[in-house]
Formats: structure tokens, sequence, C-alpha cells
């Protein structure tokens, strides 16, 4: 039996849920994870990334040493171009076999050399080219504190709002529609009170694979507390197999559907008519607005039978408690705000929000997507949603950053997806990526690589070389969350520590470490005022962030210690915030919202037959940095495509089989899976897998408000193909689940 | 509604539906328990949290037996103790119990003897490594059931495992005996979370525990992957 030498009790660094993890550690090694019972969040239950899937913190591909290109370090010119390279030379020998320009070797380097061709090549940008030159994507991996220094950098530093996660990729429809009609974006409830809820509607979420633990809350609340759970969904999730109804729309047809639901709430009149007079705006506009919306109009568009929506629309309006859970197949549309604002009407008709066991809760992907929002690692905001162009919120931050007055910008910055559509002269010359991989994240990757092959310069801070920092000129190795201390703030809002269980491997360095030493030289160059970078730990930096965002001003790390706290907490005594709008709206009064029904840009046709639907799976992460560095890989190797058999057998697939999934963007080979689990018409590619990126086929068009791009949606033709074409021809591992 | 009763001669108070052991634990009274967890559901099979209620035949399993008005309770009595030692003697003749640390201080406490069934058939397996998670190595399993009920409605609702085998011959295992992946196992291991006595393990830490070095085990983890040629 082995004595561990300490267990670390940390956060898991996967998804929003925030389950607690203990990290047994030997010799710097970590053998085991478990998790306490009494755990708020997640009882002692963890998925199979949370338990098993840290060992990326160890893989032999983990770079540990800064690196810069060959070019750099020997003083050459840039070569032209700009090249993808995932190996590092050895000894500064050419990398053999490679096909491209030795001067784009991957060299190693010490700390001072890197960060200054850093500090260097972005100054020497930013005085020719001004701050809208410049750019950032911050990372909702990371920790509130990497976070709070990355945008203050930038925000200090270059004087720009172009700051940007992948908050913008996920849920960022979720979050404007939020923000109009309610006047925040966070869950209104925590996860674990689905216990309390008599009906609720999950859609949008394959919440088994993605949110594994808060759906086990949700089979708890079916099985031993009667609750009835309606799933409304294109894909035959595994939650269907406990729900009451599952309403199989086709994707990007939520806003008749959910809004056909509030049509039959009105005509039944089973609204709560209270709710409406004292809590909300804009009802009388809004029943104008429905009058189309017949469930069997919606059902002409969504193929759900209008008998079922309107059996549904009873259950949710009927119910004591009933809340709605939502993922990004509502938000990842050409429409996400829209589809979004459809599911607050409901809320907003039959009052299920401001209690408790009710409420609207868009379940955040990323462990911290929720509190690198919070911290303004967003274009329009300052940590605590301070709108950048309003000079109060303004001086403010002016006056914590020890900037003159009227110096940081009112100008609302570029998104995510803008960032990088912007790059050409004249434009974004220098980007700097923490911990994202914009190369399998972005839609219609094909353009994204034409982007990044056009950066200036661009400078990656992770733990492996993605597909991103593999264009990279300067590697800044970061540490993992086993190896740095802070906070993440889950989907619940609950701020919970992060911490180090080991010291950071090689020459690796935390973050916020990186990212003070950074600063610091950026301002020495420039002659600016520093801004003070000078923390002695992380918990002085989320203090700063805290004295002027008041959502976060009463939590320290003593009091979050053994338990997290739900923000707001405004105060050092408050006990934290479970349930929102208890009272009134951020905004005052909900706002309801008239809405049209927009189809998805791309329908099928006869070229393209297919709607291509994306999403994850259980065993894996996002871009794969972490889980193809894992034993995660070896349960899930490769990506298939999912193809109902009535499909595959008009197209001649049998399961297994090679096909090619093209797009009018794109094409990936990948091994089809036949099965009931998608609906005819629809199939469904997972995104997380370099050598078939189903983001090479997905649609760049945007929601015109939150800049959310098509994930959910677009037109592909599938066809069989030989074995050889496969990128990888073996034959994934026998899983009995799939 | 509260009930009064007496425990070790003492006058204790239980809510309704509180177990004798709930109320033991209230009342700092010890009672050994090795299948009951917080975590799932009570199902009295080890027997070792068994007390001695007056005017009842046979021990009785405080981890389900509801307190009730008027009870007098043992449990420590000579009966009491003289079971959960056989107990213990019983599951040291038979299984490996070198993981299960608190299992091991109990017999100490108890004075319960390793050697007490010197013919008693062991009940030993090869380890069942099909998966890159965790292992299974049923010599070390006592049937405590808390795997089978984390995989079903006491957590997961994945239902990958239950008894199998009759008797002497019950073990937990698969339907038909499938390799772990081939199961609808989920592979979060909760049941490993939930194991007392190390019958169910990371690989990582059996990896290290069979004496392989963290920097062995980091290359393991990108090794060949257990795939078949199609």
């Amino acid at each position: 039996m082995i004595k561990s030498d300490r267990v670390t009790t940390t956060t898991c660094p996967y998804c929003g849920v925030g389950c607690t993890l203990q990290l047994h550690v030997k010799d710097d090694f970590i053998y085991k994870v478990t998790s306490p019972f009494d755990s708020p969040v997640n009882h002692g239950n963890l998925c199979v990334k949370g338990r098993f899937g840290y060992d990326f913190v160890y893989h032999p591909k983990r770079v540990t040493t800064p690196l810069v290109r060959r070019y750099l370090l020997e003083g050459k010119p840039k070569p032209e171009g700009r090249e993808q390279v995932f190996a590092v030379s050895v000894d500064g020998k050419p990398i053999p076999d490679s096909k491209i320009s030795n001067d784009w070797d991957w060299l190693e380097t010490d700390w001072e050399t890197a960060l200054n061709f850093v500090a260097d090549n972005l100054t020497r940008i930013y005085k020719r080219d001004g701050s809208d030159a410049m750019a950032v994507y911050c990372c909702a991996k990371a920790t509130n504190e990497d976070n709070y220094l990355l945008q203050k950098m930038y925000r200090a530093v270059f004087r720009t709002n172009n700051v940007d996660h992948c908050t913008r990729l996920c849920h960022a429809g979720s979050v404007v529609a939020l923000q109009q009609a309610v006047g925040s974006s966070a869950m209104s409830n925590t996860a674990s009170q689905v216990v309390m809820n008599d009906v609720f509607i999950v859609t949008g979420s394959n919440t088994s694979e993605n949110h594994p633990i808060i759906a086990l809350q949700m089979k708890e609340a079916v099985q031993k507390h009667g609750a009835k759970m309606i799933v409304i969904d294109p894909r035959r999730i595994d939650l269907v197999d406990m729900a009451e109804m599952w309403l199989p729309l086709k994707p990007g047809t939520n806003v008749p559907v959910f809004t056909a639901m509030a049509y039959v709430i009105v005509e039944e009149n089973l609204v709560n008519h209270d709710f409406i007079n004292d809590r909300t705006e804009g009802y009388t506009e809004f029943l104008s607005s429905l009058e189309s919306f017949t469930p069997e109009y919606a059902e002409e568009i969504s193929g759900v039978p209008a008998e079922d929506i309107r059996k549904a629309a009873r259950l949710y309006a009927s119910a004591e408690n009933a809340a709605i859970y939502w993922g990004m197949g509502i938000s990842q549309l050409s429409h996400g705000t829209a589809s979004a604002l459809a599911l607050i009407n409901l809320a907003f008709l039959t009052g299920h929000i401001g209690r408790d066991g009710t409420g609207l809760n868009p379940l955040r992907g990323q462990n911290n997507v929720q509190g690198a929002s919070d911290m303004g690692a967003m274009p329009f905001h300052y940590p605590g949603y301070m709108r950048v162009d309003n000079p109060e919120n303004r001086a403010k931050w002016e006056k914590a950053w020890n900037i003159e007055e009227g110096g940081l910008s009112l100008k609302l910055g570029l998104t995510t997806t803008e960032i990088l559509s912007h790059v050409h002269e004249g434009g974004i010359r220098a980007l700097y990526i923490m911990g994202e991989n914009p190369m399998m994240s972005e839609p219609n990757l094909n353009e994204t690589r034409k982007h990044m092959q056009h950066l200036e310069f661009l400078v990656a801070q992770d733990i492996f070389i993605n597909e991103s920092g593999a264009f990279a000129d300067v590697f800044l190795p970061a540490t993992p969350f086993a190896e740095k201390d802070g906070t993440f703030s889950n989907t619940d809002r609950r701020v919970q520590r992060v911490r180090a269980a080991q010291p950071p491997r090689g020459h690796a360095r935390p973050d916020w470490q990186i990212l003070c030493d950074l600063a610091l030289r950026l301002e020495s160059r420039l002659g600016l005022a520093t801004a003070h970078w000078a923390y002695s730990n992380p918990e002085e930096i989320l203090r700063e962030m805290a004295s002027v965002n008041s959502d976060y001003a009463g939590i320290t790390y003593d009091r979050i210690d053994k338990v997290g706290l739900i923000y707001p907490v405004p105060t050092l005594d408050h006990p934290g915030t479970p349930t929102l709008f208890k009272e009134s709206f951020p905004r005052g009064k909900g706002k309801f919202h008239q809405l049209d029904y927009i189809p998805v840009m791309e329908e099928p046709n006869d070229e393209y037959p297919f709607i291509l639907t994306t999403g994850r799976l259980l065993e894996h992460w996002h871009g794969g940095t972490m889980t193809r560095n894992s034993a995660l890989n070896e349960i899930y190797p490769e990506a298939r495509v999912e193809i109902h058999p009535a499909d595959a057998e008009i197209h001649g697939i049998r399961n297994g089989d090679p096909v090619k999934v093209q797009s009018r963007r794109g094409e990936i080979v990948v091994r089809a899976t036949v099965t009931e689990k998608t609906t005819v018409g629809v199939v469904f590619l997972p995104w997380h897998f370099a050598e078939a990126a189903a983001n090479l086929l997905t649609n760049d068009v945007l929601d015109p408000q939150a800049k959310i791009p098509e994930f959910k949606a677009c037109a592909v033709q599938v066809f069989p193909v030989r074995e050889g074409d496969l990128p990888n021809p073996e034959v994934m591992l026998e899983r009995g689940r799939y | 509604m509260t009930v009064t009763f007496m425990m070790d001669g003492k006058e204790v108070t239980a809510q309704d539906g509180q177990t004798l052991l709930d109320v033991a634990r209230e009342n700092d009274i010890d009672i050994p328990t090795i299948c009951f967890h917080e975590a799932t559901t009570a199902n009295g099979l080890c027997r070792m949290c068994v007390v001695e209620v007056e005017g009842q035949r046979v021990l009785q399993p405080s981890c389900i037996v509801k307190a009730g008005a008027n009870m007098k309770v043992q449990t420590r009595s000579e009966k009491v103790i003289r079971a959960r030692k056989t107990i213990l003697e019983m599951l040291a003749s038979t299984m490996d119990l070198s993981d299960a640390p608190d299992i091991l201080t109990m017999m100490d406490e108890y004075g319960a003897s390793h050697e007490r069934f010197p013919d008693a058939e062991r009940r030993e397996s090869d380890v069942k490594d099909d998966n890159p998670m965790y292992i299974r190595d049923y010599s070390k399993c006592l049937l405590c059931w808390r795997c089978v009920q984390v995989c079903a409605e006491d957590a997961q609702y994945t239902f990958a495992i239950n008894f199998e085998g009759r008797g002497y011959e019950t073990q937990i295992a698969t339907f038909f005996d499938k390799p772990i992946p081939e199961t609808t196992c989920v592979m979060c291991g909760q049941c490993v979370g939930v194991c007392p006595t190390g019958a169910l393990k990371p690989k990582r830490e059996f990896l290290l525990e069979s004496g392989k070095s963290p920097a062995e085990i980091s290359v393991m983890n990108t090794g060949k992957k257990q795939r078949k040629p199609r």
C-alpha cells in the first residue's frame, strides 16, 4: 500500500461543475484522485476526466522549458509564411525530416531570453501600429487571478479592449440574452437545486457527457424526488432514458418550439399574472408577437408534434417549481441570443424564477468560464461586467491601476471570432494566447489557419504545443492546475480554491508569475507608470480585483478555504447568494422580448442533404490539449460521425465504415457510428480530434449581437470512402456504452 | 417525533427514522462498520455493526435498524464482541486484507486472529487489468456491495456491475464477465472511490505499487493503444 506524501484539496480543471478533488501525491507524482463525500458540489462523485484524467500533467510531450523559434534566437529575419511546428529541436539541431524551413525550428531557451523577445516584439508592434494592433485570448481554464492579470495587462499597458476568451464560442448568446432580459449573466440557481424541481427542461445540453455530475443530480431528481424531466434536443441523449418527454427538434428551431410553448401557456391561461405584473415589462407587446407561433406552425418547422409541444408547455407551466437548464444547443447558433431569449420568456410567463428550485440555468462549459467572464476577459466589460464604454467605470479602473485620467480605452474591443478575422495590415498584428486553442475551437478552421499565418507575432502560453501554439513565435511554458494556486468560479457562481499539489515541473512557471514578469518588462520599455504587478501571492491579485468588483468583495482565501462561496458576496460577513433575483432583477424588471423565427444559415439541400451538429464527448475536453495527451485518449482515440440507421441505409453506410463528411468549407474522413442516438437527417461530430477536426466543416456565420458562431448547424454530405482514406486506420477500443 | 431509549445504560433520544448507528454516532458511542458508507444505502451486509437489543432473538445490524421507544441496546456486550471478532476472523481467513488498514486495526482492537480458520478456502482470483483507468483485484473483495450501489441508484445510474454467482462463489462482476470497456461502464470510478479494501484501485496507483517509477508510468500513458486490428 502506498502512503501518500500529501493530499492536496483542489478544484477539478475540466467542466463548469467545479467538483472538489483530492490529489494524492507521492514523490511529486499524483497517483490517485479522490473526492470528499461532503463536498458541496459533487458529494464525492466524479467523472472519468476528474478522477483519472489528470495524467496530462506528466505527459512526455508537455513543454516545461521556454521555446523560441530559431530565427529569433539566431537574429535572422522572420521567414516567409508562418508554419505549424509541434516538435522541439534537440540540442539546437534541425528537426529531422522537417519540410519546413529550419528557421521555424523550436529551440529551448531561458525565461529571460524568451520574455525579452516577447516584450521587444509586442512593444515594437504597439509603438508602430498602436492599440488596435494588439489582441489577447484569455483562458477559461486558467484561474481568476491569471485572467484578471492578462486583461489588466492588455488594458493597462496596450490600452486596448481587444480581450476575449472562449466564452464567445460557447455561451455568448446566453450571456447577451440574459444581460438584455435580466441584467445578469450566470445561472440563477445552483445545480444542486435540481432536486427541488418538480419539472425541469433540459435543452441543447448533453448533460451526462458534458456536466456529468449535474446529470447525476438530474437523474436523482427524477428517480428519488419524483421530478419530471423534459428533454428538448435533436439527439436522443442519455437523459432521454429517464425523461417524461423527449422533443426531438431539428437543430436551430429552438425559437419556434419554445415560443409555441409560450403560445400554449397564454392560450390556456397558465400564465402567472402576478409575476408578470410585478416583475416584468413588455408583456403586451410580447403577446402581440405570439400570434403566428401556433404549435402546428412550430411542428412544421421543427418536426416536433404539436401535441407534444402543448403537453410540455402544460407540464412546465403547471409545476410548482420548474427550471430550465440549457447548453450550447441554444447559444451556438446565428440566432443564439434569440434562442436564449425564448427560454427567458417562458420563465417570465410562468414566474419560474427567483425561488429555490426554479430558474434560468445556462450550464457553463469550462471550469472557469464563469470566472474568466467575471474577471473582465471580454471586449465589452471590465471585471464585474462594467461596460468599458462608460467613463465612470473607466475612472474606477484607472484609479485601481494607477493610470492617468482618460488613459484607458472607451472603445469596445473585438471578440474572439473578430480578432482573427481582423488579422491583416492595419488590423490585428500581434496576438497573445493563454491556454486557448483557436485552431481547434474556431469555426471554419481553414479560414482560421490563414488568419493565424498572417499574424506578425504570436505568443502562446500553455502546457503543450497545441494546434494554435504550433504557430507561435515564442512559447511560454505555464503550469497546469496541479502546480498553481488561485481560484475557479464554477457554473453555480461558486468561487473555490485551486491549490498546487506539487512544484512546477522543469522550468514551467505559474501563469500569474509569467504575466507579472512580462508586464513589468513592457512597462519599462514603454516608460509607463506601473499599474502594480508586484504581487507576492495570488490572493493579493483577487483582493485587488475585489476592491472594485463588489460581487467578489467579501471573498478571501481564508473564507473559501474549506467550502467555496457563491457570489454575489458583497461584504466580508455575507454568506453568499445561491439563488438570484428573489426580490428583483439587476435591470429592474425582467424584459419580455418579441422574437421572429430565423432559420439557420445553411439549410440542407440535394447536394448537402444532412444537418451537421457538433458537440462533445464524456472522455474528451474541447480542443484536446489536455485529454488527447492523457490515458483518456486510449478509451476514445478517434472521432466518429453519428448517423441515423435510416440515413445510413440509403447511403450504403454500415457501422464502422469510413466516410467522408464534407461541407462547403472543408472535409474530413472518419468512421461512422450508425445509431438512433441521432435523428433522421442530422449527423453529429465531436470536435476534439485534430486529425478529423469537425470545425473544418462548421459555418463561421455569427449571431449579430453575441458574435457567437453557428457551430450547431451546417449542411454537409456524407459518403463512404476507402479504409486507407482514414487519418488513423486503427479501430477504436470496443466500448459497450456506444 | 422523537423517541427515547437506552443505549449502553445511557438514556438517548432519536429523531424519527434514525437508525441505532446514527444515534450511537451522535452520542459518541463507537460502533465499528465495514460495509456502511455515508454515500450508499445501508444494507446490513457485513454485520460488523451488530448490537444486542433486549427481546430480540438475534443480534441486530445497527446501520439499518431504526431506533424505537424504550429499546434497550447493548453495543459492546459479550455476544456482540464475539460476533464482531468472528466476522473479522472469517474475513481474514478468506480474503486479502493487506489494503484494508481500517479492518486490520479492528482486528487488533478485537483481538481477532488471522489463524482462527486455518483450513478455510481462500477466495483468490487474478487481477483484472482490462482498461486504462482502474484495476479489479477480487482477492481483496469482501462483497460490501458499495461499488454496485454507486454504479446503480446511489450515484451513477449506470448499472455496469452486479453480484454474480451464489453463496461462497459470489463475486462482483460485469454482465457475462465482459471486460470493462465493453460494458456500459463510463469509468467514472465512483466504485473505486467507495471500495474499502483496495480491490478496486486506480491503474496508476497499482502500477506505482508494482514497482514502476513515475517516469515509466508517464510513458505508458502514451503507449500502444488497446485496439484490435480490423
